[in-house]
């Protein structure tokens, strides 16, 4: 028995326990909402300016990024994730929300050093895992 | 009836995220990257054209849909060939999302002051 392992069990009682199924439902409500909100607006894209399905989702997923930049612009995505956790980090709105509140929080160190040099610095991770995925098998796969 | 499979599909996504972070030790950015490299597996495998084909935007929206526009690129006909058309081709259709985020984060903050 460590001094750290003694020290985490003592304190266990004194730490609340997440709500597991609370947060999830969250998620999955607010998660849910907004991918049937995309596909509204997809469908809009597609009927009224004739979109291919490809090109309308795009459109769509555009979109709903604009308006998670929007709304970080404003200050109030992170009110939103509160809530939503998951929900509204784990959707590309997350991207846009992850690269604007960066690029806008390093305003003050400069145009080049602040905003273009942090602004991937939290959403970077999932656009170069992703990247490096798909160039290295585009390169490899039959 | 495709709201009720797009809500599902996305809701679902997000609710297995938000218990792997509550859960798990990931942090929530392990967690976005390995959904964004998982659309891309499963965007070479065909598997996610399936699911974007029932599920429409609750398989784009999420970030699964980005590694999948990642793919999708790649994927689609006519396929690049060699290691500068690969390279271009992955930005076929991920491009059009990556570059709007980008620059829109960048107009944001030219006009927005950091608040709180």
């Amino acid at each position: 028995m460590g001094l750290k392992s003694d020290y985490l069990r003592e304190v266990k009682a004194f730490q609340p326990s997440p709500s597991y199924a609370a947060n999830a439902v969250k998620a999955f409500l607010v998660g849910g909402t907004l991918c049937a909100l995309a596909q509204w607006l997809s469908d809009w894209y597609g009927g009224v300016f004739a979109a291919s399905p490809l090109a309308a989702q795009l459109w769509a997923s555009i979109v709903m990024a604009g308006l998670a930049i929007f709304v970080t612009a404003v200050g109030k995505y992170d009110d939103f994730s509160q809530f939503a956790g998951a929900g509204a980090t784990m959707l590309i709105m997350g991207l846009a929300n992850a690269l604007a509140s960066a690029a806008i929080e390093h305003r003050s160190e400069g145009w080049t050093a602040g905003v273009a040099g942090q602004m991937f610095k939290a959403g970077g991770a999932s656009v170069i895992y992703g990247l490096i995925a798909a160039y290295v098998l585009g390169l490899v796969w039959p | 009836m495709e709201y009720v499979r797009a809500f599902l599909a996305g809701g679902v996504l997000c609710a297995i995220a938000q218990l792997v972070i509550d859960r798990g030790k990931w942090t929530p950015a392990d967690v976005a990257g390995s959904l964004v490299v998982l659309g891309v597996l499963l965007g070479f495998g065909g598997v996610y054209d399936r699911l974007a084909a029932w599920a429409g935007a609750g398989a784009t929206m999420p970030l699964s849909g980005f590694g999948y526009w990642l793919a999708k690129g790649v994927m689609a006909e006519p396929r690049p060939e060699g290691l500068i058309e690969t390279g271009a081709a992955v930005f076929r259709f991920a491009g059009a999302l990556f570059a709007f985020i980008v620059a829109g984060s960048f107009a944001a903050a030219l006009i927005c002051k950091p608040k709180g």
